[in-house]
C-alpha cells in the first residue's frame, strides 16, 4: 500500500469514528427541543439547561461522586496489589492478578448480576455506596495495568541504590518508587474515573432506580421524551475524555503505555 | 539481613487487595452460582435450595435461538473489527510518535463512551431528521430522508463502532513489538509491500489476531443497551434477558443461571486466548 492510500485508510476509519459524534454536537446546538442535523436555528440553551435543570444537575453529581470515589477505590486497590506482583513471584501474585485484571476479560452483565445478588443478600441493594464499591472492584484492572507498566519500567538499580545508601523499605517507598509511580498512579486514576463516568449496565442493575447517573438518565430519556440535553452530555463526556487522554498522552508516554515498544522519540 | 526483609514491599501488603477483591469479587461470584440453583419463589426474590429448573428453563428452543443470535452477533461483530483493525494497526504502528499518540487519545475517547451515547449518537446518525439520510437526500442518492433504525444494519455498525477501538488496542502491543526490517527484508527480496503483508506480516501474528478476535467476541457478548436501542426485539441478545429477568421478570435465578453459562463461555473463550499466548 502506498503512504497516500495508508494515510487516506486511517483518515476514513477515523472519520467512521467521528461522524456520529459531530451529528451530536449538531443537535446540541438546536434551539428548538427537537433533534435536527444540521440544526435549523443554533442556540447553546440546552447546554445552561443541563446545569441548571434538577432534572439533570441531580445525575450528574452523582456521577462525578461516584467517579471520583471509586477510582480512589480502584487505585487504592491497585497500588498495593501491582507493588506485591512487582516485588515477589509465586502462585498468590499471579492469583492476585489474574484476579486484577478479570473484570475486564469477562462481559460486564456478569460482574452487574453478582454485584446485584452481592448487594441485595447483604441488604445495601440500591445505595450509593453499592455503586461506588462495585465501579471500584469493576475498574481495579486499569490503575493495576498502568502500575504494573510503569513498575516495570523502573529501574530496579534506583531501588538498589537507595537500600545500600542505607534507606529503610519506608523510605525507599516514599522517596524512590512512589515519585517514581506518579504518572502512572495518575494515568490509572484518570481511565478509571472517564471509564465510571461512562459505565452504565453496573450502575444500573446496582442501584439504577434509587441512584440515577448520566447514562442511566439519557437512556431513560431515550425512551421517554428525547431532549437535547442528552446530546449535550454526549459532547461533554467526549470533550472530557479527550482532554483527559489528551493530557495523559501530552505528558506521559502513550504508546508506551498502551504496550508499544518500537516509538521514536519525539 | 535475610532475602525476605530485602524486598521493598512487606509481605502482608498483599492481604489489601486479596482481601478487598475476595469478598467483593470473588463472593458476588459465588452468591450468583448459589442463586443460580435457588428456587424461585414467583413474585418475591427466591429461597434457597438446590434444584436445576432455572438451566433445565434455558433447554428450550426460545432460549436456544438467543443463545445463537448473541453468538452470531459476536462472532460477526468480531470478524469485521479485526478485519478493519488489524491494517489500521498496522499502519498506525508505523507512524511516527506525535501522530500515533493523537489516533491514540482518539481511539481512546471513543473506546471510553458510553454504551448509552454510542446507541444514542448512532441512533441519531441514522435517524431520519437528522441522519445520513438528509445526506443522501441532499445528494440526491435517494428521493427522501429515512431511517436506517432499528434495523440489524444498525445494531452491526453499532457493535463495530464500540469494538474496534478495542480491537486496535489489543493488536497494538504484538503488531508495535514486529520487527520492521523483516517486511523490509521481504521487499528487497522482490516482494510486493501488499505480498510482503501477506507472506510475512500476516502469519507472523496470525495468534495475536486470533486473540484479539476471541476478545473481541467476548467483549461484544456483554453489550446490552445496542440491541435495544439500535436492533429489533429479535436482536435481544443474552445480556439483555439476563438483565430483563433480573430487573423487570424478578427471576434471579434464572438471570443468574444466564449469567453462569455466559460466564462458561467466556471463561472457555479466555482460557482459549491464554493458551494461544503461551503456545508463541
Amino acid at each position: 500500500m502506498s503512504r497516500k492510500l495508508q494515510a487516506a485508510y486511517i483518515l476514513v476509519i477515523l472519520a467512521a469514528l467521528a461522524a456520529p459524534i459531530v451529528v451530536v454536537a449538531g443537535v446540541s446546538l438546536n434551539a428548538e427541543q427537537a433533534l435536527l442535523f444540521p440544526p435549523p436555528e443554533m442556540s447553546l440553551r440546552w447546554y445552561g439547561a443541563l446545569f441548571s435543570s434538577p432534572d439533570w444537575l441531580v445525575p450528574l453529581r452523582n456521577s462525578l461522586v461516584i467517579a471520583a470515589v471509586s477510582a480512589l477505590l480502584a487505585v487504592l486497590v491497585a497500588l498495593p496489589l501491582a507493588l506485591h506482583v512487582w516485588s515477589r513471584g509465586g502462585l498468590l501474585s499471579r492469583a492476585l492478578y489474574t484476579l486484577g485484571v478479570a473484570p475486564f476479560m469477562l462481559p460486564p452483565v456478569i460482574s452487574a448480576l453478582g454485584f446485584l445478588v452481592f448487594w441485595v443478600t447483604i441488604g445495601m441493594y440500591g445505595q450509593m455506596a453499592a455503586t461506588i464499591v462495585s465501579h471500584g472492584v469493576f475498574l481495579v484492572t486499569l490503575p493495576v495495568v498502568t502500575l504494573s507498566l510503569g513498575l516495570g519500567a523502573m529501574d530496579p538499580a534506583l531501588v538498589e541504590a537507595a537500600r545500600t545508601m542505607g534507606a529503610t523499605r519506608g523510605q525507599v517507598m516514599r522517596t524512590v518508587i512512589l515519585p517514581l509511580l506518579l504518572p502512572y498512579i495518575v494515568s490509572g486514576y484518570a481511565f478509571a474515573f472517564v471509564l465510571s463516568l461512562n459505565e452504565y449496565i453496573i450502575a444500573y442493575m446496582v442501584a439504577g432506580f434509587t441512584v440515577e447517573t448520566l447514562p442511566i438518565k439519557i437512556f431513560n430519556s431515550l425512551r421517554y421524551g428525547y431532549t437535547p440535553i442528552m446530546a449535550v452530555v454526549a459532547v461533554l463526556f467526549v470533550a472530557l475524555a479527550v482532554a483527559v487522554f489528551g493530557l495523559i498522552g501530552r505528558f506521559g508516554n502513550l504508546p508506551r503505555l498502551l504496550g508499544a515498544e518500537r516509538v521514536e522519540e519525539r | 539481613m535475610s532475602a525476605r526483609a530485602d524486598r521493598p514491599t512487606p509481605g502482608w501488603l498483599a492481604a489489601i487487595p486479596a482481601a478487598w477483591l475476595a469478598v467483593f469479587f470473588l463472593v458476588p461470584f459465588a452468591i450468583m452460582l448459589g442463586v443460580s440453583f435457588a428456587h424461585r419463589v414467583p413474585g418475591g426474590f427466591y429461597e434457597p435450595g438446590f434444584e436445576l429448573d432455572s438451566y433445565a428453563r434455558f433447554l428450550s428452543p426460545f432460549f436456544g435461538r438467543i443463545l445463537l443470535t448473541s453468538v452470531a452477533l459476536s462472532a460477526g461483530a468480531a470478524a469485521i473489527c479485526v478485519a478493519l483493525a488489524f491494517p489500521f494497526t498496522v499502519i498506525l504502528a508505523r507512524m511516527g510518535g506525535r501522530a500515533q499518540t493523537l489516533v491514540l487519545v482518539a481511539l481512546l475517547a471513543v473506546l471510553s463512551l458510553s454504551e448509552v451515547i454510542i446507541g444514542f449518537s448512532l441512533s441519531t446518525l441514522l435517524s431520519k431528521t437528522a441522519g445520513v439520510g438528509n445526506f443522501f437526500a441532499w445528494l440526491g442518492l435517494i428521493e427522501e430522508s429515512r431511517a436506517y433504525t432499528p434495523s440489524l444494519f444498525a445494531l452491526m455498525t453499532g457493535l463495530c463502532y464500540l469494538a474496534l477501538p478495542y480491537a486496535v488496542l489489543v493488536l497494538y502491543p504484538p503488531v508495535s513489538r514486529l520487527d520492521p526490517e523483516l517486511g523490509e527484508a521481504a521487499r528487497i527480496m522482490g516482494a510486493t509491500p501488499l505480498r510482503a503483508f501477506w507472506t510475512v506480516t500476516v502469519p507472523m501474528l496470525r495468534a495475536p489476531l486470533f486473540g484479539a478476535a476471541i476478545l473481541v467476541f467476548v467483549f461484544t457478548l456483554g453489550v446490552y443497551l445496542l440491541p435495544q436501542v439500535l436492533g429489533q426485539p429479535a436482536h435481544w441478545t443474552l445480556s439483555v434477558h439476563i438483565t430483563d429477568q433480573a430487573i423487570f421478570q424478578s427471576n434471579l435465578p434464572f438471570a443468574a443461571a444466564m449469567a453462569v453459562l455466559l460466564l462458561l463461555v467466556s471463561l472457555a473463550m479466555v482460557g482459549i486466548t491464554l493458551l494461544l499466548g503461551r503456545a508463541r
